[in-house]
């Protein structure tokens, strides 16, 4: 009786699940959406917790609830505590996190796998093994990354593509023979355990810089997809549902995030776009920039009907969303209409733009996606282009030879003035000079993204 | 091929489940705005610490005195819940912002 009611409430929690990310897909109805979800893992732990089972039924509460609860306070600390630009990396580790208890289960339950233990069973715990132990280790490396503990150059060897690739073929082919001979000692177990811990350290070493959200949310569904596999073990449904879930959201994320910066994943996977130096690096030597100084800037800027802002990777870094609002404040309250053009890999991840802005107290619509933005711009007196480049690069549309061509961008160069606020000349992250700058109605106002914008708030407060 | 033909017919429901689930959720998904992705990347990762189910029946079904099973159990139990309650947590903490800006506006 008691596990028949049981068997309801699993399935009320897996409803919540769905019926929560479906909240998420409008703003106003998101954070219930999330608390619907976060209620669906809720019951399905509870109901866990008391299920009845066949034969013996130790409990061990104690053990259970102190994990709980350390578990509950340690990740709530963390939560507080987190700033909203340092989200990539929580996100990381918490994936992380997650991969590793798939990876202990597997490990425990393959341990104590015998003679009796079938093959689809096995197989299905060596596939938990593998995924969740690259999802872990790969995670924790890019935490490592995005945190600027350990840099691109420090973890990649020469030929870093054929080391993976044997890597991964040794990995395989180790879980492989170990399932085949159906009986696996703890030594040979613990060795398949260190080579996938290692190719997952391995795989996610060469990616770098703006390709970090891809892995992220690659090794989030991975993550995910050990969870499912996980729930095969257990013959448990909600785990496979919400581990499907999962699977589904970082792959579709994975594979918009790709096609936004047009790449293919395996380009993103393999290396850098082309090497990085073939392209035209660094200003052409017969080609000029104009550049403009604040206090022209914050004039044009006062005056203007309408303002775009377009902010980038170079805004977050710089953690300048804040002096951007200031800006936008003191803009608005002389009737300029400011609104801001977000491209759908702005920032550190995808839609980390929109969280940042939030927290800037920026009301979100006044964001407008990409399509809503190109509308905008065509005739828009000034553009701010805020640490942003390839978003903004004409090669997109115009040049079939750039490696950016056929990526949706925002063109910039419809409107009246640009306006470039960046620290160098130097390419961005795809390697290429963007001609944006060398446009007629382009100036550039080089420097930090912070300290130029509160030089523009400076000189506009002085009007 | 017999093997996989009665492998998947043993199997039927489950399968069924997994097929249409994975439907689901590539549609559910699909239809969530770029504005909301980091909010939803979040949350899905909170989402993915369900593996901490499989984690409560390990434990609940291991013998008091396998210190093994129970230590590293425990410590899965321990992480998936890290996974769980900080990833809501932070989800909800980023949406509250959403929210606010709209009333205020």
């Amino acid at each position: 009786m008691l596990a028949s009611v049981l068997n309801v409430t699993y399935l009320v929690g897996a409803v919540a699940l769905v019926l929560g990310l479906r909240g998420m897909s409008s703003p106003d109805t998101a954070r219930r959406g999330n608390l619907w979800a976060a209620a669906g893992i809720g019951i399905a732990i509870a109901t866990s917790l008391i299920y009845p089972f066949e034969g013996a039924e130790h409990n061990n509460y104690g053990w259970i609830a102190g994990a709980l609860i350390l578990g509950s306070i340690f990740g709530w600390l963390a939560a507080m505590r987190v700033k909203m630009t340092a989200m990539p990396q929580m996100v990381s580790i918490f994936n992380g996190l997650g991969g590793a208890c798939a990876v202990l289960l597997a490990v425990i339950e393959l341990q104590q796998a015998g003679a009796a233990t079938g093959a689809a069973q096995l197989s299905v715990l060596m596939l938990t093994l593998l995924i969740g132990g690259v999802a872990f280790s790969g995670s924790i490396l890019a935490y490592l990354k995005l945190d600027g503990k350990v840099w691109d150059s420090q973890v990649t060897l020469p030929y870093h593509g054929a080391v993976n690739l044997v890597l991964l073929l040794a990995t395989v082919g180790f879980g492989v023979y170990l399932t085949t001979t159906g009986n696996i000692p703890t030594g040979l177990l613990i060795g398949l355990l260190v080579l996938t811990l290692v190719y997952g350290f391995s795989f996610v070493a060469p990616i770098g810089g703006a390709d970090m959200p891809v892995v992220i949310s690659l090794l989030n569904s991975f993550t995910g997809l050990s969870a499912a596999t996980a729930g095969i073990v257990y013959g448990n449904q909600i785990m496979l549902v919400g581990g499907i879930l999962v699977g589904a959201s970082g792959t579709i994320l994975t594979i918009l995030m790709c096609r936004a910066m047009n790449r293919s994943l395996l380009n993103v996977i393999i290396g850098n776009f082309g090497g990085g130096g073939a392209a035209s690096g660094g200003a052409d030597g017969d080609q000029v920039v104009k550049t403009v100084n604040p206090s022209d800037l914050a004039i044009q800027l006062f005056y203007a009907k309408s303002v775009v802002i377009i902010p980038g990777y170079g805004l977050a870094v710089a953690q300048a969303q804040k002096t951007c609002k200031e800006l936008d404040d003191l803009l608005s309250a002389n009737g300029v209409d400011v609104v801001y053009a977000i491209h759908p890999v702005a920032g550190r991840m995808p839609g980390h733009m929109n969280v940042l802005l939030a927290e800037a107290d920026v009301p979100y619509p006044k964001l407008l996606d990409l399509d809503a933005a190109n509308d905008t711009l065509a005739g828009a007196d000034v553009v701010l282009i805020i640490g942003a480049n390839d978003v903004v690069n004409p090669d997109a549309e115009n040049d079939p030879a750039s490696p950016l061509y056929g990526m949706p961008v925002l063109k910039a160069w419809t409107a009246k003035q640009t306006v470039v606020l960046k620290r160098s000349m130097s390419p961005g992250y795809a390697g290429v000079q963007n001609p944006l700058f060398f446009l007629e109605n382009n100036k550039m106002l080089f420097g930090d993204a912070k300290a130029s914008l509160q030089e523009l708030v400076g000189e506009v407060k002085n009007l | 091929m017999d093997q996989l033909l009665s492998f998947i017919n043993e199997n039927l429901l489950l399968i069924y489940l997994l097929v249409f689930t994975v439907i689901l959720g590539f549609e559910v998904i699909s239809s969530i705005p770029t504005v909301l992705h980091t909010p939803l990347m979040s949350g899905a990762n909170a989402i993915s610490g369900i593996v901490i189910i499989g984690a409560i029946i390990l434990l609940r079904t291991s013998s008091p005195t396998d210190y093994f099973t129970l230590s590293l159990g425990a410590l899965g139990i321990l992480l998936a819940m890290v996974n769980v309650v900080g990833g809501f947590a932070v989800t909800n903490r980023m949406l509250e912002m959403f929210k606010k800006k709209k009333s205020t506006k």
